[in-house]
C-alpha cells in the first residue's frame, strides 16, 4: 500500500501531465464552442446573421444590443421584466433555503419517530415532474384569489426545490462531526442555539451553493414563470426575450444578442461566489 | 459575518432597479393627466366606466404589438376603460393552461377557427353580446361570419385577415429580364422552365418552422386544391365530406410536386430538394436579393422578414403577385385571419368587445399602423387609408368582388390533423416519401 502522500504524489504527476492538459484544453474549446458562436453571432449583422455562419463573421455591430435593450413587450420595457426577475428570484431562493435549513436540522439531528420514512418520502418527492402539477396548482392559486400576484411563481419556485435543498442540506450537516452537537448539548444548548451558534456557520458552504443553484434555475426559468406569473406586470425576463423573437420568428436573429443579456447577471453571481459553488458540491454529495 | 462584494453587487443592482420602478410610475401618471374628451364622440355609444380593467391576451409580440396597444389608446380615453394587453410567444399552449387552470383573460385572439370551436365545445367561451353580433353581420362577409358561428350562435368577431395567395418576387429582376407577372398556372409554369432553362434554379423554398415545421407545404397545397379543383370541392375537402387522400386531392399535391420536388425549379441559393425541408421558411425568400432565385410562395405576413432598407413596392426591390388561378373566369383567395373570443361578459368586456368589431377600430388600427403590415376583412376599413404597397395589394385582392375568399384549411381542420400529421407527411414528402403514402396517412389521421 502507497502512502498518502506517495499517492497524492503520483495523482499531481498524473494529472499534470501533457496528454492530460491537452485533453483539458480540448474539452474546455469543445465546451465553449457554441457559446463562443453565440457571441461572435450577437455581434453581426441582421443580413449576415440570416444568411451564413458565424466563423465567416467579417463585420460587426452593436444593432442587435441596442434592439434588445429597446424592447418592449405587451408595452412594458425591458427594464421592468430586469426588476420583475429580480423579484421573482430573491423570495423565491430565501423562502426555500430558510424553510429547508429548518426542516435539515430537524430531519439529520431530533430524533422523533418516522424519521427516515419522512425522509425518503420528501426525497420520493422529487421524482414528480412538475410539469403534472401547472394546472392544478394554478387551480389552487385562482380559487385562492391569489393569480396576477408574485404569490404564485414564489410558492410554485419554492415548493419545487424543497425536496433537493432538503436532500442536499440534511446529507451535509450529517456529515458534520456528531461530537460538535453533543458537546454543545452537554453545556446545556438548545435546539435553537445549536442551529445558530454551532451549526450555522459551518453551512456558509452547503448554503451557498444551493443557492447559486435555486438562482440559476429561477432566474433561467420560463415555464413556472409563463404559468404562474403570466400578466405584463409581473413577466420576468425570460418570457420577455421569449417574445423578441416576433410573431412570426421574423426577429429570431436578435435571441443571440438576448441571451447574452439575461447571462449577464448570473455570470457576475457564478464568478463572484464559484468558490463556494464547488466546495458545497462536494460537501454535500459525499458523505464524510 | 463579513459583507461579501456579491451582496453589494446585488444591492447595488437592486437600488438601480428600484429607481427605474419609480421612475416608470413616475412616467404613468404623467401620461394619465394628459386626459380629455375631444374626438369622442364615436365612442359616445361603448358608455364611460370608472376604474375597470379589461384583459385582452393573444400571440402578437413585438413590433406589432405596439400598433395593436395605440389603436385603443383613444377608447381608453373616451371611456375610462383599461385595457391590459398582453402577447406572448407561447400563447397557443399557455392560453389552454389558463383556461384550464380557471384564470382564463377576459378576452383573447385567435387565428384558427378550428379553435374557437374547441374551445365551445368545452363551455368556456361566452357567447358574442347582441352589440358584437350586429357588428359582425353588418362588416363582415358571410364566410367570415361562418368562422365565428358555432351551432349558429356568434362566438366573437373577426379582427384581423391577411392573403396567402402571393409569390413574392424582384421588379427590378423582371424588368432587366424581360419577364412578365404571370396570370394563369400555365404562365407561371412557363415563366418557372425559362428561368430554369437560364440556368438560375426559380424557386426558393423552406418549410422550417421549429415543432411546426411543414405548414408552408399545407399552404402550397390548399393554393393548388383551390386552383384545380374549385372552392366547393375545397370546401367538402376541409370538412372531410370527400376524402383526403382522394383524386382531387392527390391530384392538388402532385401539381404541387412539380414546383417544390422538381430538382430543376428548386432550391435556388439554398441547396437541393432536400434542402426546402431544412430552410427556415423565416429566411427562404431571402436569396431573391442576391438574384440566386425569382419566385417565393409566401402570405402577405411575409413582408416584416425583408431586412431594413430592402424597397418593397411595384418597382422597388421585392413585390408580391397574386399566385395565378387557373385561368382567368375564376380568382381563389387563400387567406387567414384573426378572431377575438370572450371569457367573460361583464360590461366594459362587452364594451370593448364591440369596439373591436367596429369599423371605428378597423380604421384605429389602420392610422396606427403608419409602417403598415396589417388590414382586415371588415368592410368599413377605409381601404385608401393604407400606406404600405403590399397591404394595398391585399386590401384589394380581398375587397374584389371577383374573388373567392377561403380560409386556411389545415387552420379549420381537426388539431390532429392541421397541426400534426399535415405538417409532419408534407415534410416527409418533400424528402422522398410518394404522394400516395403521404395523403393515405393524413387520411388514416383523421379522427373518427
Amino acid at each position: 500500500m502507497q502512502a498518502i502522500s506517495e499517492r497524492s504524489a503520483t495523482a499531481r504527476k498524473r494529472l499534470s501531465s501533457p496528454i492530460a492538459s491537452l485533453a483539458t484544453v480540448v474539452i474546455a474549446v469543445l465546451w465553449s464552442l457554441p457559446t463562443a458562436g453565440l457571441l461572435v453571432t450577437s455581434f453581426r449583422p441582421q443580413a449576415d446573421i440570416q444568411r451564413t455562419g458565424w466563423w465567416t463573421a467579417t463585420s460587426f455591430t452593436l444593432d442587435n444590443y441596442r434592439q434588445v435593450l429597446e424592447s418592449q413587450t405587451s408595452g412594458r420595457s425591458l427594464s421592468q421584466a430586469f426588476v420583475n426577475s429580480v423579484v421573482i428570484t430573491l423570495p423565491s431562493v430565501l423562502a426555500p433555503l430558510a424553510i429547508a435549513l429548518i426542516a435539515a436540522y430537524a430531519l439529520a439531528w431530533i430524533d422523533f419517530k418516522g424519521r427516515d420514512l419522512l425522509f425518503v418520502l420528501i426525497f420520493a418527492l422529487q421524482i414528480v415532474p412538475i410539469q403534472v402539477t401547472l394546472i392544478p396548482l394554478l387551480n389552487l392559486y385562482v380559487d385562492a384569489g391569489l393569480a396576477g400576484t408574485y404569490w404564485p411563481v414564489w410558492i410554485s419556485h419554492t415548493v419545487y426545490s424543497l425536496p433537493l435543498a432538503i436532500f442536499l442540506l440534511h446529507n451535509f450537516m450529517r456529515g458534520l462531526p456528531k461530537e460538535l452537537v453533543e458537546a454543545a448539548r452537554v453545556d446545556g444548548a438548545g435546539h435553537v442555539q445549536i442551529f445558530l451558534r454551532v451549526l450555522a456557520p459551518l453551512l456558509v458552504p452547503a448554503v451557498a451553493a444551493f443557492g447559486i443553484f435555486q438562482f440559476l434555475w429561477v432566474w433561467n426559468d420560463l415555464l413556472v414563470a409563463l404559468t404562474f406569473a403570466n400578466t405584463p406586470g409581473t413577466n420576468p425576463m425570460t418570457v420577455a426575450l421569449a417574445n423578441l423573437a416576433g410573431s412570426r420568428g421574423s426577429a429570431w436573429y436578435l435571441l443571440s444578442a438576448a441571451a447574452f443579456v439575461s447571462m449577464l447577471l448570473p455570470l457576475i453571481v457564478f464568478l463572484s461566489m464559484q468558490r463556494f459553488f464547488v466546495r458545497g458540491l462536494l460537501a454535500g454529495s459525499v458523505k464524510g | 459575518m463579513r459583507r461579501t462584494p456579491p451582496i453589494r453587487v446585488l444591492s447595488r443592482a437592486l437600488s438601480i432597479a428600484a429607481a427605474t420602478l419609480l421612475l416608470a410610475a413616475c412616467a404613468d401618471t404623467a401620461g394619465d393627466t394628459a386626459q380629455g374628451t375631444a374626438g369622442c364622440e364615436a365612442y359616445q355609444q361603448y358608455g364611460t366606466f370608472k376604474d375597470k380593467k379589461v384583459s385582452l391576451y393573444s400571440g402578437i409580440v413585438a413590433p406589432e404589438d405596439e400598433p395593436h396597444i395605440n389603436s385603443y389608446k383613444n377608447f381608453e380615453r373616451c371611456t375610462g376603460i383599461q385595457v391590459e394587453f398582453q402577447g406572448e410567444k407561447e400563447f397557443d399552449t399557455q392560453v389552454q393552461v389558463r383556461i384550464k387552470g380557471g384564470n382564463p383573460p377576459d378576452l383573447a385572439i385567435f387565428a384558427q377557427p378550428g379553435l374557437v370551436k374547441q374551445l365551445v365545445e368545452t363551455g368556456k367561451a361566452v357567447q358574442a353580446p347582441d352589440t358584437v353580433v350586429a357588428n359582425v353581420k353588418k362588416f363582415w362577409s358571410e364566410s367570415w361570419q361562418g368562422y365565428v358561428t358555432v351551432n349558429g350562435k356568434v362566438y366573437g368577431a373577426p379582427l384581423g385577415a391577411n392573403v396567402k395567395s402571393f409569390v413574392w418576387y424582384s421588379p427590378k429582376e423582371f424588368k432587366a429580364k424581360g419577364y412578365t407577372v404571370p396570370k394563369t398556372l400555365d404562365e407561371l409554369k412557363t415563366l418557372s422552365e425559362k428561368i430554369a432553362a437560364g440556368g438560375q434554379k426559380p424557386w426558393c423554398v423552406g418549410i422550417g418552422s421549429g415543432d411546426a415545421t411543414g405548414w408552408p407545404v399545407t399552404d402550397w397545397m390548399e393554393d393548388m386544391m383551390l386552383r384545380l379543383s374549385g372552392p366547393k370541392a375545397y370546401d367538402d375537402w376541409v370538412n372531410h365530406t370527400i376524402p383526403f387522400n382522394g383524386p382531387e386531392a392527390t391530384g392538388a399535391l402532385d401539381a404541387v410536386g412539380e414546383y417544390l420536388k422538381n430538382p430543376a425549379f428548386v432550391n435556388g441559393g439554398l441547396g437541393d430538394v432536400k434542402s426546402v425541408a431544412s430552410t427556415q421558411f423565416q429566411d427562404a425568400g431571402l436569396p431573391i436579393l442576391q438574384g440566386q432565385c425569382s419566385l417565393h410562395r409566401q402570405g402577405s405576413f411575409y413582408a416584416q422578414n425583408w431586412p431594413k432598407g430592402v424597397n418593397v413596392s411595384p418597382d422597388g426591390d421585392i413585390y408580391a403577385f397574386y399566385f395565378p388561378s387557373k385561368d382567368d373566369t375564376s380568382k381563389p383567395v387563400l387567406g387567414g385571419g384573426e378572431f377575438v373570443v370572450a371569457f367573460s361578459d361583464r360590461p366594459e368586456v362587452k364594451a370593448f368587445q364591440t369596439f373591436l368589431a367596429s369599423d371605428t377600430w378597423a380604421n384605429e388600427k389602420v392610422a396606427s399602423t403608419p409602417g403598415g403590415g396589417w388590414i382586415s376583412a371588415n368592410t368599413g376599413m377605409d381601404a385608401s387609408k393604407l400606406t404600405n404597397p403590399i397591404d394595398k395589394l391585399s386590401a384589394q385582392i380581398l375587397q374584389d368582388p371577383k374573388s373567392v375568399f377561403r380560409y386556411d384549411g389545415s387552420d379549420q381542420m381537426p388539431g390532429a390533423v392541421g397541426t400534426n400529421a399535415f405538417w409532419k407527411q408534407g415534410t416527409n414528402w418533400v424528402t422522398g416519401q410518394s404522394t400516395k403514402a403521404t395523403l393515405d396517412a393524413i387520411e388514416a389521421a383523421w379522427p373518427k
